[in-house]
Order: C-alpha cells, then structure tokens, then sequence
C-alpha cells in the first residue's frame, strides 16, 4: 500500500532544478507528481515515478544524494471540504505527518494526498479502517501514460 | 633462498626490516656513530651550515653524545629557498644522480638531491615501510602517488621493488582508470594521499564497483596529515587496513616513518632519520611523550644533509614498546602542522579541528571546504560540506538539525560563529594529490 518517494538534495541556486528533471527525462521517465520544499540555502526536490529504481540509480551515477522514502497515498473526492474531512479524521486518530502535498488526476473527480507518516503502517490501519481509498502504487502508476 | 623464506612466510619479516628490531643499545651507537660523520660532512661542505657552526664557536667534534645535538643550529625551510637552487649540496653535481623539488606553490621551489647511496637508503625506508603494513613480495602495489618533481611517486615505486612486489606505476589522477586497474589487475595494496582515496573509493561507488569484494586489503596513505575517522571510513568502504606514513622532501621523500600492524603510532626508521620534539617557540628539546613540534636530522644522507631540520609537523615521541616487536621509537600520527593553522579574530584554528567535529557529529568525514571571507574588516568564516546520504533526509527539519548540530560542533571547538552550508556531492573541488582545505580571500579585496 504504501508508495516510494525519491528524495534529492538540491542548493538553492538558480538552475539546480532543471539538471536532474534533465536526467530522469532522458530515461524517459515520467514523473507523476513533484513537491518541493526550500529553505534560502537548500531544498529538497521530493518524486513520485514510476520506474523509481531506474529514477534512483541514474540520479546517483550523476551524483545526486538520493533518499528514498515510504509515503501513502489517499483519494479524496475533488471539492470543497475533500482535503479537511480526510485530515479529521487523522488528526482525531493522533497520526502524526511530517508533510503533505496534493494533486488532482486529469480524469475523473478525485484528488490525490500524499502524506509522509512518522508510522506509515499504522497510518495505513487507520485510514482503512476509517474507509478511506489508500491508493496503491499499481493503482496509482494506471494513471501514468 | 632465505629471502624467499621471509617473504613467503605469512605474518613474516622482509630482511629489509632487520634495523626495525635492532637492540636499543646498537641502535644508539649506529645513531651516534652517523651523526658525527654526517655532521663532518655538512661542515666540510656547506657553507651555510659551516658558518652557522663558527658563528657558535663549535666544531663537529662537539658532537660526543646524541644529546649533544641540542648544541647545533636548527635548519628551516627558508634556508632551502634562500639557497636555491643547489647551494646546500654536500655532493659535486657529478654524484647527484636524482634532484626533485617540492611544488612551489610561493615563490621558489625548494630543490632536494640524491646521490645513488641516498636512493639506495630510500628504496630500503621505503620497503620498511611497506613491510611494516603488512605486504610482502607478490603483492600487486598500485602506486597512486604523483610521479615526477613530488618525492612521493618515485619513492613509493622504488620502495615497492626493493621489497619484490608488483608495481604498477599509474600515478595520480584518471580515477576510473585507477578503478579499473584495481579489479581488473587483481591489486592487494594501493597508495595514495588519503583524501585522493576518499574520492577513489566515493567514485568506485558511482560506478558499482565495490571494493570489499575485490583482492585489495592493504592501503598506505600519506603526505597530508588525516584523521582515525578517515580511517575508519577508508577501512569500512574499501573492506582494507588503512596505514599512515609519513616524510618529507627536505629529509627524503615518503619513509621516514611509517604504521605497523598495530596502527598505534608511526615507527621512525631512526637509524636514518634522527627525532626530537621541541618547544615550537623556544626551541628548547622536549623529553620523549611530550608534545612538540618535530625536528628531523639525516643520519646517513649525502648529497644534502639536513641537520635538525624544522618540520613544523606538531606529534610526540611513544617511547613504550609496540606490540608488534620493533624497537625504533614511534611518534603519534601527525593531527596537524604549524603551517596549515590559520588565524581568525585573533585566534589559532588548525582544519583538525573542524575535521574533529564534523567527524564528531557526522561518524565519517565528509568533503568540506573552509572559506575565509572579510566583510566591513571583520573575518568570517564559512564551511562548505557536502551532503552524504548519511546525512541527508527527506525533511527540512531533518536538515536544518544537521546543519545546526555540524554548526555548533564546530562552534564549541573553535569559539568563533561559522556559517555553515551544506551543499551538493562533488561541488568541492578534489584534488588528486594534496587536499586543500583551506581558502582564504581575505585579501582579494572586496
């Protein structure tokens, strides 16, 4: 259930966000989703693809420091209230997220959350348990072109 | 026949390494005996050191005792530039057979030579040396040492066939090709600067070549002065026994000391190269185990003798017994040089320091850089490291405590505030022969 989220180390410098885009391109690989978090100094490009072992070594061999990290991901319906109703029931089940970022599907009306747990295990528990759609990585990579 | 007997037996002994193991005794008269005819020869024929002599009223006939030494003049690096190119040569140019020279990098080189006796005890301190880390003849040495004007190159390469091994002359730099050669050659000992071996083994990794599961087991390392740390990283990535030797141009080149199997101290092979620690301010001698600075004389060179020769390398004298039976004295490994200090706000920073406590926060050292900057005439200072997947995380927050924990570690040595940026893999320069740490552009003007 759960899904692999690469993780790269960038400098907060003009241009550093193309280069390994460029090279993960380059394999043609596509990229599902991206989020990307910054301080003045650095910043974390964080990935979710599909070929993630490929992604992971071609990243490496040009030098990225490369994590790799176990998110979950959740569908909510597309629309007002979609993202809160899911993150009560969270926060009353005391789950703890470290970060979260969303993005819509080109089709259909759903919305995607990804979270990145403390405990991704027992998140899942109480997500099904609460009927929430933990989306699967097969299910999620049907989307990728 | 009994060569092969020593160098077959495992764990055994070269015959090179006899003097090694030399009674205290003997080994005091060899040291006195050389001392007072390397002595002799300086006075006859270098003027510098002649009339330095006369100056102080004495004559090498002063010299009864070891300890009669403390009685002459210190030698120190300006005295080589000072006399470029030749002018401390006790040899006619007729019986140099080999000059070398240091890189220069202000000014002048400094100029060293050898007569074919001098190669000849070069060759011998340096297959001491690699006996002392373990190898023996049918090992495959890359020798990963500059060859050309560096000592190191030439000296590693004649010490490896002094002693019977294989030697493969790569020199530095071409990493991957050094990579290839490794693997493809079968190699069991390898030498190097250790922060050119740091790059090596990072480049291997990029490459997916893991060195544990190739043949090379024995590494020996030096000419820049490297942490237990670096070691520990070294000896866990490559599978191998990293060893720390030690010399200098001045006295001859790489074999002046060197580890053993122990790896508690580098063995000085004092029947050639006499020690003394002194007080680097007042130049007075200090007793054996104190800290100093180090003072090397040549016992038996002739083309250029070097009388109590300042190295400015900070260590102490072990005078314990090793365990592995030799009973040349040892030093302590050389953590830092008076030379590589630099002064900021009024105080001393050695880059040992800072090594010190990255390696105290991170478990292994990572490449870094120190930059010295000056802003409204105050100095800062700023250290560049790069990020390893050790360290690194997929959080902000993760990194942030990383930066700030490396920031206050460094801090609580040095007492100074330091900016600490972390930045990507392989934005710092490497070097293929000495690291260099340090940058200053204080005076670049701004």
């Amino acid at each position: 259930m759960k899904l692999q989220q690469l993780s790269l180390f960038l400098e907060n410098r003009p241009g550093r966000l193309e280069a390994p885009l460029t090279a993960i391109a380059n394999e043609d690989i596509n990229i599902l989703t991206l989020s990307l978090a910054d301080t003045a100094q650095f910043g974390i490009l964080r990935l979710i693809v599909k070929e993630w072992e490929t992604a992971k070594r071609v990243l490496e061999q040009a030098g990225w420091v490369v994590n790799l990290t176990e998110v979950v991901a959740v569908d909510v319906l597309d629309r007002p209230g979609g993202l809160a109703a899911a993150l009560k029931i969270l926060e009353d089940a005391g789950l703890n997220v470290e970060y979260m970022y969303a993005f819509s599907l080109r089709r259909g009306d759903k919305a995607i959350l990804i979270f990145r747990f403390e405990d991704p295990d027992r998140a899942i528990e109480v997500l099904l348990d609460k009927q929430l759609h933990v989306v699967s990585a097969e299910e999620l990579m049907s989307f990728v072109p | 026949m009994l060569r092969e007997l020593w160098n077959d037996a495992e764990g055994g002994f070269h015959p090179a390494s006899a003097p090694d193991f030399l009674p205290q005794t003997a080994l005091r008269e060899v040291q006195l005996r050389r001392l007072r005819a390397v002595v002799a020869r300086a006075y006859e024929h270098v003027e510098l050191f002649r009339s330095r002599l006369d100056e102080r009223g004495i004559t090498p006939d002063a010299i009864q005792r070891l300890e009669d030494i403390q009685r002459l003049p210190f030698t120190v690096k300006t005295d080589l530039r000072d006399t470029y190119p030749f002018g401390l040569f006790a040899s006619p140019m007729s019986d140099v057979v080999r000059l070398h020279a240091s890189s220069g990098t202000t000014g002048k080189p400094i100029v060293v030579a050898y007569t074919r006796e001098d190669v000849e005890v070069w060759s011998e301190v340096m297959a001491r040396t690699f006996a002392a880390c373990g190898m023996h003849r049918g090992d495959i040495l890359q020798n990963a040492f500059g060859y050309g004007l560096f000592t190191g190159g030439l000296g590693a390469h004649y010490g490896g066939e002094a002693l019977g091994a294989t030697v493969i002359p790569i020199s530095g730099g071409n990493t991957d090709r050094q990579i290839m050669l490794i693997r493809d050659f079968q190699v069991t000992a390898l030498c190097c600067t250790p922060s050119y071996f740091t790059y090596m083994v990072e480049r291997a990794r990029e490459l997916g070549v893991d060195l544990r599961e190739l043949p090379l087991k024995i590494g020996i390392f030096g000419a820049e002065p490297w942490t237990d740390g670096m070691r520990k990283h070294i000896e866990a990535e490559a599978g191998i026994k990293a060893y720390d030797i030690y010399g200098l141009s001045e006295i001859t080149g790489p074999g002046v000391a060197s580890e053993c199997c122990a790896q508690e101290g580098l063995h000085i092979f004092e029947d050639h190269f006499y020690p003394e620690i002194i007080d680097p301010e007042t130049g007075e001698a200090l007793p054996d185990g104190e800290e100093g600075e180090l003072v090397l004389t040549t016992l038996s060179k002739k083309a250029m003798p070097m009388i109590r020769y300042r190295t400015r390398d900070i260590t102490s004298i072990i005078t314990e017994p090793c365990s592995c039976g030799r009973t040349i004295r040892r030093m302590r490994r050389i953590g830092r040089r008076s030379d590589d200090m630099f002064i900021i706000r009024g105080v001393n920073v050695f880059p040992s320091q800072i090594e010190a406590a990255l390696l105290r926060v991170e478990g292994t050292l990572p490449h870094y850089q120190i930059i010295l900057t000056r802003s409204h005439g105050l100095d800062q200072i700023a250290v560049e490291i790069e990020v390893t997947p050790e360290v690194f995380s997929d959080k902000i927050r993760g990194l942030e405590e990383v930066r700030k924990r490396l920031a206050q570690a460094i801090e609580h040595i040095i007492g100074i505030r330091v900016e600490l940026r972390l930045v990507e893999p392989r934005t710092i320069a490497r070097s293929e022969g000495k690291a260099k740490r340090v940058i200053d552009r204080r005076n670049e003007g701004s």
